[in-house]
């Protein structure tokens, strides 16, 4: 039980990352992005490509770091893959987004809309690499260590919740501390003020765009490293994102870290009484159950 | 010398006119308030003036310069701001960040505009570090005024500050204001509250079905009884 614990925390660490970006999004743009899980998708994807076909064309040697599973190569693909997704995202807010919200779409269409663009990337993905679960370093598994109370955990899960950590510290910085992350908060408490006063919501858009298409990138990469790829991983996500963020409170970055955790933990959890393909719907039970107490998720927000 | 300029403006929302050919000018250090019934159209002039609503006919001019039709966003850095009515706070900032918020555009060092708003708002001064959404209505009312005066603009247009406020705080209020005014800002300021208002106003406005029905001091005003029955409830 311990174990399933701490795996449900590394799980959840990954939900959190994917589930900032949406709340963040969300929150300023009342935008329920449905294409969220596809650009962890897309990030995993990226930094496939670059690991296993640019980097090695490049000549960049296969080292692995200590006792991890990888080397210089994904240490050089993981902040490629966020810049590219962060950048792919603000392109599909430029060309589909924005048009349909200057054309003041309600949220069933843009709901939708953000629909049709999580199929499109699958797609792409799917024509790309084929169907198969693939690996960026097939072979055995490194040796878990050992901890007390039984717990075995891979060097690389400690590796991947040492990033989320960092991650969220310097969101948590950039956020609180620097002049367009403070208006990002603004703008996400009330845009028509933020304009009132001057605030250039579009650049804020555009970075909330950017910041959440690099988490979610950071998401899908470690994920991959965790377990391995699918075209369909993000996709799978994105039902555990979406009730990590309402349980946190939609539009609380905070709170969506939690959620996240919550998710990750009563998914791995459940898989000691339960099969794994019940997983999803164990998040939505926790959720209800939650949101029968706390209508506005544990820490409060917007109503759902 | 004349601050801002409304000329025969005409504005509404979708095809319905709320606001039908106003003119009204303001001069440098006045106070000139807008008043009149219930839908009367006072925040819809003032949405117009500051660009959130697009005006069908006349123009508005700030400083000689015409900014009809530009953005709010576009109008803040030409030197007027705005307070709306209701969510004119950020509530899950700080007070110190609110201001901050105000002063966005502001590349300079602005930290001497900051203590002159703490100067004018001292109560707001202690609880800097405090969240918005935690203050009462009062001092809401106070930082979302700060906010608006971060860019030290000429024109301050305040839609109805003492709306749901306790009659010791519309005392206060209204007291601000005149010490916003000294500080040489012009206002336009839209209120229910008609006689106080008034008598803190150089000239009053009063706007009845779109329409502006009245103009004169606000001492005149006050003494019109007509007007007074007609407008200010007797």
């Amino acid at each position: 039980m311990p174990e399933l614990i701490v795996y449900g925390i590394v799980l959840g660490s990954i939900i959190a990352l994917g589930a900032i970006g949406l709340t963040l999004v969300y929150g300023i743009l009342r935008f329920a992005n449905f294409a969220h899980g596809d650009l962890l998708t897309t990030g995993a994807y990226i930094a496939l490509f670059l690991v296993t076909g640019l980097f090695p064309w490049l000549g960049i040697p296969d080292t692995t770091f200590g006792s991890l599973s990888f080397g210089w190569r994904m240490a050089l693909a993981f902040p490629i893959a966020m810049v590219c997704v962060a950048m792919a995202s603000i392109l599909f807010d430029r060309i589909l987004y924005r048009p349909l919200r200057k054309k003041r779409s309600g949220p069933v269409i843009m709901a939708m809309s953000a629909l049709g663009a999580s199929f499109i990337i699958r797609m792409i993905v799917l024509i790309l690499w084929g169907a198969d679960s693939l690996f960026y370093r097939p072979g055995v598994l490194r040796p878990a260590i050992e901890l007390p109370l039984e717990i075995k955990i891979r060097p690389d899960q400690i590796l991947i919740l040492l990033t989320v950590l960092s991650l969220v510290v310097i969101l948590y910085l950039f956020l609180q501390r620097t002049k367009m992350g403070k208006a990002m908060r603004a703008t996400a408490d009330n845009i028509e003020l933020a304009r009132v006063s001057g605030i250039d919501t579009e650049r804020v858009i555009i970075w909330t765009w950017g910041i959440g298409g690099a988490l979610a990138a950071a998401g899908g990469v470690l994920y991959g490293i965790d377990v391995q790829l699918h075209p369909y991983m993000g996709w799978n996500f994105l039902l555990p994102l979406f009730a990590a963020t309402i349980l946190g409170g939609i539009g609380n970055m905070y709170g969506a870290l939690i959620g996240g955790l919550i998710m990750g933990v009563a998914q791995q959890v459940s898989t000691a009484y339960l099969l794994p393909t019940y997983k999803p719907a164990i998040a939505f039970i926790v959720m209800i159950l939650i949101l029968l107490f706390r209508p506005r998720g544990i820490f409060g927000g917007r109503r759902a | 010398m004349m601050v801002l300029e409304v000329r025969n403006l005409t504005s509404g929302y979708g095809e319905t006119d709320i606001l039908q050919d106003v003119s009204m000018k303001l001069d440098e250090n006045e106070i000139v308030s807008i008043i009149g019934p219930n839908g009367a159209g006072k925040s819809t002039l003032l949405k117009t003036i500051f660009g959130i609503l697009k005006p069908r006919q006349g123009f508005v001019r700030l400083q000689d310069e015409e900014i009809t039709g530009l953005s709010p966003d576009r109008i803040v850095r030409k030197g007027m701001s705005y307070v709306p009515q209701v969510d004119n706070v950020f509530p899950s900032l700080t007070i110190q960040e609110n201001l901050e918020m105000g002063a966005f555009v502001r590349t300079d060092d602005y930290r001497d505009r900051l203590q002159e708003m703490y100067d004018l708002f001292p109560l707001l001064k202690d609880r800097r570090n405090q969240k918005v959404g935690n203050l009462s209505g009062g001092q809401r009312q106070m930082v979302a005024m700060g906010r608006a005066l971060m860019l030290d603009p000429k024109v301050l247009l305040l839609d109805e500050p003492s709306a749901s406020l306790a009659p010791m705080l519309v005392e206060m209020i209204f007291e601000k204001i005149v010490d916003i005014n000294k500080t040489g800002v012009a206002i336009v300021v839209v209120e229910q509250n008609a006689r106080e208002t008034l008598k803190i106003s150089n000239r009053g406005c009063v706007l009845s079905m779109g329409r502006k029905v009245f103009e004169d001091t606000g001492k005149a005003i006050l003494e019109n009884e007509e007007v007074g029955k007609l407008y200010l409830g007797g």
